[in-house]
């Protein structure tokens, strides 16, 4: 579990200020975004952490476009190569899309064409952003399908995803993702539809690739597993908002917000002694229709006090950005549970 | 693939016979009365009633009867006592009228409700598309016997555009067999128009919402060529399934309303007719031999589906 | 499946029961869901009025009219503006509209009050409706639950004979049962209808669309059963019927009443199709399908008489079928029950 301390580059590949995404239904303005802001450099893994519903998934689709409708308003800027993302014409972010960033998404067989082939769907990615005929196309989609592991690669051109199995797919995801050398990967929960031995595998595809090509990775995703043997920063996401931002060594060794607190806490250990229960956060995330005032976590946290019915700006006050009032001092000592890191009353897991 | 087509065949044949034997207890067997009464009409004589109880067999065992059924109404033999005709040879000259009919119109309504479907789904909510629910609602609720009535009243009378009714044959003038089929066709194919261009329109927009939509665009592919190949693509399949089971119906008899109001003289209109007076016997053949039309054509297109959809061909199912 | 919308969707509706100590219920959401849908009520509304004007028909005949719809008053005349008019000319033909109490929308060649008759064939198209939408809804779901929930044999017997039906044709079957039942009536077992009773239409058009809401709710039981909430019934000792009831039926119950608007339209057009043909409601018994028959030869000179009947039949069948489209949308938003539009065409 290396962490690689951040290139110094004064240029960041990606640059992301104070992005905001509201989205209208018919139950009022959902905020699903809040103020978010982070970087992602070349050849380094940024993983984005949260609940399900936090928006981390949407901050990544947005960054691709993915969610631009007659219902959704944006604001912020997302700088990508010197372009705006987040003002950038559809055309423009549709070259973008496919070539100079790509994504990988969460379950391979939803979201590959039933009806098409493997080979068909590559090649017509290849064929978007360059010019190449059927042939060539095909055997560049066969030569990707060799670089992420499968075997008979030549016969695994014609089946259609149904005749893949799981882990195949998402491999056939990344060869997709990768065909056009895009020098910013996203990818939305790229294990969660998978067994666990098949991510250990899809993790060290990431990997390769970051290495291989120096491609920034940005990683979505609630599995903080997955989150330790990857990435070389962390950006953890509550509510549409960053409560806590660091490198690996950082947020896992000096965790600064209750609700890292609280998910580091309830992560299943094989090295510790079991506990009588799984430790759970209490209560439920908030709607993001009517978030709460100040402090989006207060409503669930055991240390909350007056303070927080302010919101907490996102500040460094001990090595790295968080959101909470707490003092340093204080965070320090109600961290500690049982002798872990932990947040207090988890223990009486929420049924 | 071929165990597929096998099982399916297999399945229609058993189908078929089931169908036999379920109009042949509908006519006969179930209904109150004399069924050599109910045969002869209500023109009818004792004597008449006498034969045709011997020909028939009527007081045969019931298997025998269905047997003498089956056998007469597939060689030809079942003959109209009111109106003095042998049915199969009516059946066959009226033919061409209604296979005029179904096909015109069948290829009338899939192309306007696969349009009108497109438009629907691209301009959601706005005023194209609510203007299309609204004549698609119209038209699903409007018989197409009224829907006749109407434009003949309109388009045959009032202002005399189109003929008043009447088929003449194909073979005979091209120009006016066209002539007299335009409006039976538009009638006929007003009610598919607002089915199908709105499952196709639901179906559009749930494909849309699909994963793999959003991964196509992911791929950065251009905006058209998403809704061609994948969306359009993988939303007309249902909709070709649906139009080859609705053609099937169309010709195993659903064109009776639309014939006897324009007087198109085909199958339908002549079991429209004999209902009309209650002759059973070519209401019996025709019914038979439409239900018979109807399971082989869609048999063979679920054949065809199987070749064309690769989920279907490989898990058989 | 995680579209953006539908994630965001979620977390909003979260908070909405977050207020309530218990969520409301699917029921009480769709409810509010349909009031919102003005369209919807307005033509619901409608439809509701037609249906009350039909069932007022006696009173109407009485009151108003004076007279029943199968009078005759061919040689009869009747004052209009001042005007003695013919009721039916020595031509034979018959009065127009008068918009008076007696042939308020005129007379048919048979001398018959026509608005009498579009009301009492209003109640017996409504009522072969109603009875045949009951007949197939009730079968139906008996079929489709048994078939889905015991599966095996009992499922495949079910399952073919759905099939039978549901291959034939839907018209070629109703005129097939039409045409036979029409003279004798049947008479199977403790079954007698006669030949001109309404429960003869009714009864071959409950059969007929039977298949058509059988399927989907075999469909869904067979999805239901797998559910761990059988399971814990089953373990907690109740019978097959008693899980049928209580577990798996209240979970059709959206199905159910989303289908029911469109049945009852299914039911109508059907009927009217298979009375213009002379395979429904007998004469002399009125419905509209008969009426627009009657009438069809005599549009050139007296279109009212085609027209009339099918205006209301219109009316009626666009009110419960918009009204129909409303309770899906609010039931059931993404609705996969998509059956019953290949089940409306049927009818023609």
């Amino acid at each position: 579990m290396g962490s690689r301390q951040p290139t110094p580059n004064a240029d960041h590949l990606l640059e992301v200020e104070d992005l905001r995404v509201a989205f209208r239904t018919e139950d009022g303005v959902v905020q699903a975004v809040d103020g978010v802001s982070f970087h992602v450099d070349a050849g380094e893994v940024l993983a984005i952490v949260g609940e399900s519903g936090c928006g981390k998934s949407v901050t990544g689709m947005t960054l691709m476009g993915l969610t631009r409708s007659p219902n959704a308003r944006f604001a912020g800027r997302a700088t990508f190569d010197g372009q705006d993302l987040v003002s950038a014409s559809d055309e423009q972010l549709r070259r973008i899309r496919g070539a100079e960033i790509a994504m990988v998404f969460q379950d391979p067989m939803c979201s590959l064409n039933p009806v098409q082939r493997v080979g068909t769907q590559i090649a017509e990615q290849l064929r978007a952003h360059n010019e190449l005929d059927k042939d060539a196309a095909t055997e560049r989609a066969r030569g990707l399908l060799e670089r992420v592991g499968i075997p008979r690669p030549a016969e695994r051109l014609r089946a259609f995803p149904h005749e893949l199995s799981g882990g195949m797919r998402q491999r056939v995801m990344i060869a997709m993702a990768l065909s056009c050398d895009p020098r910013l990967l996203i990818a939305d929960e790229p294990t969660t539809a998978l067994d666990v031995t098949i991510q250990a595998q899809i993790l060290e595809e990431v990997r390769q690739l970051r290495e291989e090509t120096g491609a920034g990775v940005i990683l979505i995703t609630h599995d903080l597993g997955v989150v330790a043997d990857v990435a070389d920063r962390i950006a953890v996401m509550y509510a549409g908002q960053i409560v806590e931002q660091g490198t690996l060594d950082e947020i896992f060794y000096d965790p600064q917000h209750p609700y890292t607190w609280g998910l580091l806490g309830s992560i299943a250990r094989v090295d510790r002694p079991r506990p009588a229960r799984l430790p759970a956060i209490a209560g439920t995330p908030p709607s993001l229709a009517n978030p709460p005032h100040g402090c989006r976590f207060r409503p669930r946290c055991p240390h909350a006090f007056a303070q927080c019915s302010e919101l907490p700006p996102l500040e460094t006050r001990a090595g790295h950005p968080d959101r909470c009032w707490l003092t340093p001092q204080e965070k320090r000592e109600k961290r500690e549970v049982a002798g872990q890191i932990g947040l207090a009353g988890g223990e009486v897991a929420a049924a | 693939m071929t165990r597929f087509v096998i099982r399916r065949l297999i399945s229609m044949v058993l189908v078929l016979f089931a169908i036999s034997v379920l109009t042949f207890l509908i006519f006969q067997v179930i209904p109150n009365g004399d069924p050599a009464q109910r045969m002869a009409g209500r023109l009818s004589t004792p004597e008449t009633v006498a034969a045709i109880r011997r020909t028939w067999g009527f007081d045969d065992p019931i298997w025998q009867q269905y047997l003498t059924t089956m056998k007469k109404i597939f060689t030809g033999e079942v003959i109209s006592y009111t109106q003095q005709v042998n049915v199969l040879d009516q059946i066959w000259q009226d033919l061409p009228a209604t296979l005029s009919l179904a096909i015109g119109a069948g290829i009338i309504w899939f192309v306007m409700g696969v349009l009108f479907g497109v438009l629907s789904a691209l301009r959601a909510g706005h005023f194209t598309d609510r203007a299309l629910t609204v004549a698609a609602l119209v038209g699903v609720s409007t018989p197409v016997f009224l829907l006749g009535a109407v434009a003949l009243y309109f388009f045959a009378f009032k202002v005399q555009l189109f003929p008043n009714g009447g088929y003449v044959p194909l073979t005979q003038d091209p120009v006016d067999w066209l002539y007299h089929l335009i409006l039976p066709w538009l009638c006929l194919s007003v009610l598919f128009i607002g089915i199908y261009s709105r499952v196709l329109r639901s179906n559009l927009l749930d494909t849309m919402s699909e994963d793999y939509v959003r991964t196509a665009r992911a791929k950065g592919i251009s905006e058209r060529r998403v809704l061609v190949r994948h969306v359009l693509r993988n939303s007309l399949i249902p909709i070709v399934a649906l139009w080859s089971l609705d053609f099937a119906a169309v010709i195993g008899g659903g064109a009776i309303l639309t014939e006897s109001v324009f007087n198109l003289q085909g199958v339908g209109q002549y079991a429209a007719e004999s209902i009309h007076q209650l002759d059973v016997p070519p209401v019996m053949v025709v019914v038979m031999l439409g239900a018979f039309a109807v399971v082989i054509l869609s048999a063979i297109t679920d054949v065809i589906f199987a070749l064309l959809d690769p989920r279907i061909r490989l898990t058989g199912s | 499946m995680a579209t953006v919308d539908s994630t965001v969707r979620a977390g909003a509706h979260r908070d909405r029961g977050a207020d309530t100590a218990a969520g409301l219920s699917p029921y009480r959401l769709g409810l509010r869901r349909l009031r919102r849908n003005k369209a919807a009520l307005a033509f619901g509304a409608l439809f509701g009025v037609i249906v009350v004007l039909c069932l007022c028909a006696p009173l109407y005949a009485d009151r108003v009219a004076h007279t029943s719809p199968n009078a005759n008053h061919v040689t009869e005349t009747v004052t209009v503006g001042g005007v003695r008019k013919d009721v039916v000319s020595p031509t034979g033909q018959p009065i127009g509209p008068t918009w008076q109490g007696r042939f308020l929308l005129g007379a048919d060649q048979n001398g018959r009050d026509i608005a009498v008759r579009l009301l009492y064939g209003g109640r017996n198209s409504l009522e072969v409706g109603a009875l045949a939408t009951l007949l197939t809804m009730v079968l139906a779901t008996i079929a489709g639950i048994v078939a889905g929930y015991f599966r095996g044999f009992v499922d495949g017997v079910l399952a073919r004979v759905l099939d039978l039906i549901w291959a034939y044709p839907v018209v070629l079957l109703g005129i097939a049962l039409g045409t036979s039942l029409a003279l004798g009536g049947i008479s199977i077992g403790p079954l007698h209808l006669e030949g001109n009773s309404l429960l003869v239409p009714a009864f071959i058009i409950g059969i007929v669309y039977i298949p058509y809401v059988a399927k989907p709710i075999r469909g869904q039981v067979l999805r239901l059963r797998e559910q761990e909430f059988v399971d814990a019934a089953r373990v907690g000792g109740a019978g097959p019927l008693r899980i049928m009831w209580s577990e798996i039926l209240p979970n059709l119950s959206s199905t159910i009443i989303v289908f029911v608007p469109l049945m009852i339209a299914n039911a109508i057009l059907l009927e009217a199709a298979l009375s213009y043909l002379g395979a429904g409601v007998q004469p002399p018994n009125p419905s509209w399908g008969t009426m627009i028959s009657d009438g069809i030869r005599l549009i050139p000179s007296a279109m009212h008489l085609t027209f009339v009947p099918g205006l209301m039949l219109v009316l009626a069948v666009l009110g419960i079928n918009v009204f129909g489209d409303g309770v899906r949308d609010a039931l059931d938003p993404r609705a996969k029950v998509r059956l019953e539009e290949h089940a409306e065409e049927a009818s023609r």
